[in-house]
């Protein structure tokens, strides 16, 4: 029995739900819903799409960065000199070097060295910075910096860094944070309470309680993080780099160089996938710096080995629920504590923090919460944002949590969920009313409505294909030990930057006539990082402006801000700023029209006008002009800045305040085969239903669905950072050690899409990209759960976890 | 760093003499990613690709001699007859790429527990034919194994080929890793059945410092085969016998726990995977039989 | 050192190569190719696959000395090779191909007409990694197609096992794989329906 939203349900799977009105008709070929292909899928498939590992310049120098091979240390000595005497090094810089007294960067709370100075909080903290003729010569150069190193005892979890005598990983902070957290080494603290759980626990007839893990999860991202930085006349710089949020890194890197902002000059480079890894600086203040220092371009490129101390990973995360319920299947209240470890430094942990709390509790209506999540500071690998964003961690944890109720009440766990499910009107934890659709209960039926895949689909008349089997080619079963299990899970994310941030992107959009046909330019600085929101706004701009031929200008610091490639949010607000410009385009357009032709007929002040096909035409269809005609010589051109409705702060001491924008839901059902005597899993089939508002582009959001999916059946069943936790050095820092799936892991992924329009944005439309991430990683572990009847309680469980070997 | 580019397997053994710290290069899998990460700065690179005697193979009357650097993708397609473990093995080297260009020569050079050749090589039975100017030896490929990462041979000598003994009866190969393709082992298994000498060899990987065989599983099933009777009356193994073969195989490891696996999982990995070979082969060598033997009704 | 050898039908020439670079670093750096992709230089990933004497490889673990004397296809000239492939005759390159190619010269550095130039029509595999969506950041797509377009030309009616297995040294860490899959069914599709 399912209790669908009343009104939603509908066989088939077809789209319900109006999207806001297309102001603009869909007469414009390559529009808004269309699956119109990547404007760079040519140059991808050719190998000619410039990645910033690509950049090379005349004359340039290759840039290689020392890092510390102690997770704590003070720093006792550092010699370069025989570094600096290597032939075909042109530079060597330590801290001492920096032009400015501004040493240190960040995204909230610049607590970051450039270069280590007078202490390293990490393994493969940035130590010295290099410039050679060639890689190797950087290379044997930056091995020959001799540093001497006092260690310090390492702090890597919440025992050592709360303990009373506990070293202290920043000395000197003096952040906003402080005021609110018990203890230095706790970065930042989020409560958040309503209602009475010490009542509510009295009502309830079940209450389960557990203890998570969640390890540390690296994006992976392929295109390493690089650069090429070119010293320019003027004594500026310009960067081609690789990177989520181009005017974030602007504010960051022209304070430490010493320049004003209009003299460090930054146009996007190819994007090799992000995840939010690219939201924090790796290598771009110490490519500008060795390029102000030599006079000569320098790239600096990660391998694979540097790229995992290069960046922040996600939060791996202990979490305590305590669920209660009563008989009949309805939550009394649900009481947490979310433990992220934020590592050495802060980056994006705050926020972190405010999510982890604030979506806690997951897509439910729970009037007693209790829940506090905070964040560490310990000498781990500092860990930021990642895809899914503290909601990753809290929805693994939950989604077991509800599992267990439903299993100690004896209702079916989809049914329990769907008794529990917020809706439209629900409020939140943090008192705030959900004002757009939630169709939680929905996303689930459709999701348990998909067919099953076939049983034992291995066997075939040759015996069994074992690629197809727990084990793949290593040829470990024919079938035998091998147990079906089959698990459900459903997430909320939100969309968009929360907590009062002014969350605005900014668009120019030129509309002129170009060897007679109507071409619109659309200027932003949105980091493409494979997303597809140029596919986006091409299409945006065929729509509004009624155009074939759209241009999308490179992304660079020239135009303002469109934000961070990062939180679901582009579509949304870039997207929304692309719309928005293009609205004022049309009216000055018509406007001009109104000016030369207004006079010859009367429908230029009385109709409804709208821009299709390249012409004026009248909402009845009649066409009154030709834009080329409408233009002329003239190009229409604007630039204007965006915003999404404000949001508001928590409060510090209850969590409560509308922080959030908007929300976003998917729902999985994990099929997966389990070989129970050898722990090796195969996941069959990973069913996801989405309500995506409104497919921009039906195809990228199938892409955006399926890939976030297979993010987190990695985190499930293989992805994890290993940080000894003696040495808080990290252990398997390759592609060798750190496994992602491969195509052989990955299983056929159907999807049902839902758009249900969110009023209050662009289209409808709701961000897509980081729900699916959350709840596929629970819907696999619960279906191993299912296969092996095992209370697996950590993520990614190994195969020692289902053998009893660990 | 130098690079030495022989021509010919005269002019590669003079090289070696000539420059014994030289690094051997054929498929690269493993030298190249050692120089990429900056691990290893050899003095000499020992450049083996235009040695084409290294890329042929020969099928004999009882052993296959196997060119070092004849790529897994080769043996996969074209010894699976003569070598079945070793082909099983092949197919779950790394990827599609990798197994193009590595060979079982890079494997022996580098030595290294979790090779995947290594227990298809142990269970088969093999000799390294090494090779100096000083003249040429087969190392027996028990003795070849000597600690982690280290062989028996000397500075000057090349990998010339293996002679591998042809399979007179049914081989498996078993890997564990955490992904379901392109996995260094957690650890490995291979078995081979050797009806004329009524014995049964095996290989672990990746569960001791060196490749290693498990004898006292060997002797144990060697002598429960022989008293009951089995190779002649194919009967199937019992479970307890099965049993104590994968118990005593468990027991032949000295594993370590480290990031791939806990030592505890790769003990109990190499016991299931030795009663599943086990019976995978046996299972073979009485479909044989019974094909041989037309009144089970099979053909 | 030198080096000496052919990509993509045209003879290359390298100089003062340190003999510990990659195939991979030659191509991306030296000889303005970076269509193959620098994203583990471990053989982890497969995005810097490039065809040896015909058979896909890891570039990045291919010292740029092993290359001397032998011939080199790259995601650049993939179509090129494709339609070589198509009109039945060798892959390589006609001379008066090699002349054009010479005449338009390769201006690496910023990506225009790298090696491919006169760019040929697409082959039926990079069409298809656009038309079904395989391609968001694109950065495994270059070893991606170059080791479909080499399965395709061996098994040109694969099963989705099939497939999976010669794919399965390709890491791709943006689309979950589905469009991926998708897109070769539809390449082999299309070269079936072309036959």
């Amino acid at each position: 029995m399912t209790s669908p939203t009343p009104g939603l349900a509908r066989a088939g799977g077809a789209p319900i739900g109006a999207p806001t009105k297309i102001t603009q008709g869909s007469q414009t070929k390559g529009g808004v819903g269309e699956s119109t292909l990547r404007p760079d899928g040519t140059l991808k498939v050719t190998g000619e799409f410039a990645y910033s590992s690509d950049m090379w310049h005349e004359d340039m120098l290759w840039g290689q960065i020392l890092r510390s091979t102690v997770a704590h240390a003070e720093i006792v000595s550092i010699d370069t000199s025989e570094a600096l005497a290597t032939p075909g090094v042109y530079a060597v810089l330590t801290y001492d070097d920096l032009p400015t007294g501004v040493r240190h960067y960040g995204l909230e709370i610049q607590d970051t060295p450039v270069l280590a100075h007078g202490k390293v909080r990490h393994h493969g903290e940035p130590v010295a910075v290099v410039a050679a003729d060639h890689p190797e010569t950087a290379r044997r150069a930056a091995a020959k910096i001799r540093v001497e190193y006092r260690e310090l005892p390492v702090i890597t979890d919440e025992a050592s860094a709360t303990a009373p005598d506990a070293v202290l990983v920043h000395e000197h902070r003096t952040d906003h944070h402080m005021a609110h957290v018990p203890h230095p080494n706790v970065l930042h603290r989020q409560p958040i309470v309503r209602g009475d759980v010490t009542a509510a626990r009295e009502r309830a007839d079940v209450i389960v309680r557990g203890e998570y893990t969640f390890g540390m999860q690296d994006q992976a991202f392929l295109g390493p993080e690089s650069g090429l930085a070119v010293p320019e006349e003027d004594g500026g710089v310009h960067l081609y780099i690789a990177t989520q949020w181009l005017h974030s890194d602007l504010r960051q890197i022209a304070p430490v160089l010493g320049l004003p902002p209009e003299k460090v000059r930054m146009t996007l480079a190819g994007v090799g996938g992000a995840f939010g890894g690219r939201e924090d600086l790796s290598m771009q203040i110490h490519a500008c710096l060795l390029a102000l220092r030599t006079g000569k371009p320098v790239k600096i490129v990660y391998n694979r080995f540097e790229s995992f101390f290069g960046h922040v990973h996600r939060h791996p995360a202990k979490l305590y629920y305590e669920h209660g319920a009563t008989r009949d299947g309805k939550l009394t209240h649900v009481k947490c504590r979310i433990v992220l470890d934020g590592g050495a430094y802060a980056s994006a942990s705050p926020a972190v923090v405010g999510n982890a709390s604030s979506l806690g509790v997951g897509p439910y209506v729970v009037d007693d919460v209790d829940i506090e999540a905070i964040a560490l500071y310990t000498n781990n690998p500092p860990c930021g944002a990642m895809r899914g964003f503290g909601a990753v961690q809290a929805c693994f944890a939950y989604e077991a949590q509800m599992d267990k109720v439903a299993k100690e009440l004896g209702l079916d766990p989809v049914e329990f969920r769907q008794l529990n499910a917020m809706e439209q009107g629900t409020l939140m934890p943090t008192g705030q009313r959900v004002d757009s659709p939630a169709p939680v209960a929905e996303l689930l039926r459709r999701v348990k409505a998909m067919p099953m895949p076939p049983e034992r689909q291995w066997e075939s008349s040759e015996g069994a294909d074992v690629r197809q089997l727990p084990g793949g080619l290593s040829n470990t079963t024919h079938g035998e030990g091998v147990v079906r299990g089959v698990g459900y899970a459903v997430g909320i994310k939100n969309v968009g930057f929360s907590e009062g941030f002014d969350d605005y992107s900014t668009a120019r959009v030129r509309l002129e006539a170009v060897a007679g046909e109507p071409v619109a330019t659309v200027h932003t600085a949105m980091a493409e990082v494979g997303q597809g929101g140029v596919t986006v706004h091409a299409q945006i701009a065929r729509t509004e402006l009624g155009v074939g031929q759209v241009n999308i200008h490179p992304a660079n610091t020239e135009v303002g801000s469109a934000g961070s490639t990062s939180a679901s949010r582009q579509t949304y607000v870039t997207g929304g700023a692309v719309k928005n410009a293009c609205e004022i385009v049309r009216e000055k357009v018509l406007e001009l029209g109104r000016r030369r032709f207004g006079a010859h007929h009367p429908a230029w002040a009385t109709a409804e006008l709208l821009l299709e096909g390249g012409k004026v035409v009248t909402d009845g269809g009649e066409v009154l002009a030709d834009l080329v005609d409408v233009l002329g010589d003239e190009a229409v051109e604007v630039e204007e800045e965006w915003r999404h409705r404000p949001t508001e702060p928590f409060d510090p001491r209850t969590g409560q305040g509308d922080g959030h924008v908007q929300y976003s839901f998917a729902a999985h059902r994990a099929v997966v085969e389990v070989d129970t005597e050898l722990g090796l899993v195969k996941v069959i089939e990973l069913a996801c239903a989405q309500d995506v508002g409104k497919a921009l582009n039906p195809l990228s959001v199938l892409g955006q669905i399926q890939g976030g999916t297979t993010q987190g059946l990695g985190v499930a069943v293989m992805e994890e950072i290993v940080v000894d936790p003696k040495t808080a050095k990290v252990k398997n820092p390759s592609f060798t050690d750190y496994l992602i799936p491969t195509i052989l892991d990955t299983p056929t992924i159907p999807v049902d899409v839902l758009e249900l329009a969110d009023t209050h944005a662009p289209y409808g439309l709701r961000g897509i990209g980081e729900a699916p991430t959350l709840s596929s990683t629970p819907a696999v572990l619960a279906a191993i759960r299912d296969a092996t009847g095992l209370d697996l309680n950590r993520t990614p469980v190994r195969p020692e976890h289902l053998t009893g070997t660990a | 760093m130098d690079f030495l580019r022989p021509a010919s397997w005269e002019e590669a053994l003079a090289a070696k003499a000539a420059h014994p710290t030289a690094v051997p290069i054929a498929g690269g899998t493993d030298v190249m990613v050692e120089i990429n990460f900056d691990h290893r700065r050899p003095e000499y690179l020992l450049d083996l690709n235009r040695v084409g005697d290294l890329y042929e193979w020969e099928v004999g009357e009882d052993s296959v001699r196997l060119g070092a650097s004849v790529p897994y993708t080769r043996i996969m397609e074209n010894l699976r007859a003569e070598l079945p473990g070793l082909a099983i093995a092949s197919h779950t080297v790394a990827s599609p790429q990798i197994r193009n260009r590595g060979g079982v020569g890079g494997n022996l050079g580098t030595a290294s527990p979790a090779g995947d050749a290594h227990p298809a090589l142990l269970a088969a039975g093999a000799e390294v034919e090494a090779v100096s100017v000083r003249g040429s030896r087969r190392i027996p490929i028990d003795d070849f194994y000597t600690g982690v990462k280290r062989n028996a041979l000397a500075p000057d000598e090349l990998i010339r080929s293996v002679h591998i003994k042809k399979a007179e009866g049914p081989q498996q190969f078993s890997k564990v890793g955490t992904r379901n393709a392109m996995v260094i082992a957690v650890c490995a298994f291979g078995l081979a059945l050797h009806p004329e000498t009524r014995t049964v060899r095996t290989g672990i990987g990746s569960a001791a410092p060196t490749p290693v065989r498990a004898r006292a599983a060997e002797e144990f099933l060697n002598a429960a085969l022989d008293e009951g009777g089995f190779w002649e009356n194919g009967k199937i193994i019992t479970p307890s016998v099965a049993k104590q073969f994968a118990d005593l195989c468990a027991a032949a490891c000295n594993p370590i726990d480290d990031v791939r696996g806990t030592a505890n999982y790769r003990r109990h990995a190499v016991g299931v995977m030795a009663r599943r070979t086990l019976t995978w082969t046996w299972e073979s060598y009485r479909g044989a039989r019974h094909a041989s033997h037309p009144k089970g009704g099979a053909a | 050192m030198r080096v000496n050898f052919t990509v993509n039908g045209r003879p290359q020439e390298a100089d003062d190569v340190w003999e510990g670079e990659s195939l991979l670093y030659v191509l991306r750096e030296r000889l303005g190719l970076p269509g193959s992709k620098n994203a583990c230089e471990q053989g982890e990933c497969g995005s810097c696959t490039v065809r040896l004497d015909g058979v896909p490889v890891c570039s990045c673990l291919v010292a740029a000395g092993q290359v001397e004397g032998r011939e080199v296809v790259t995601v650049e000239g993939l179509a090129e090779y494709a339609k070589q492939r198509s009109r039945g005759g060798s892959a390589g390159t006609s001379l008066d191909e090699a002349q054009r190619w010479a005449a338009q010269g390769t201006d690496s550095r910023t990506g225009e007409g790298t090696g491919s130039s006169p760019r040929a029509a697409l082959s039926s595999v990079q069409q298809a990694f656009i038309d079904a969506g395989a391609v968001q950041c694109g950065f495994c797509t270059p070893g991606l197609l170059v080791a479909a377009d080499e399965m395709l030309e061996h098994n040109p009616d694969p099963t989705d096992a099939d497939i999976r297995e010669a794919l399965s040294g390709n890491l791709c860490r943006c689309t979950g794989y589905e469009k991926i899959m998708d897109a070769v069914r539809l390449a082999a599709a299309r070269q079936g329906e072309a036959v």
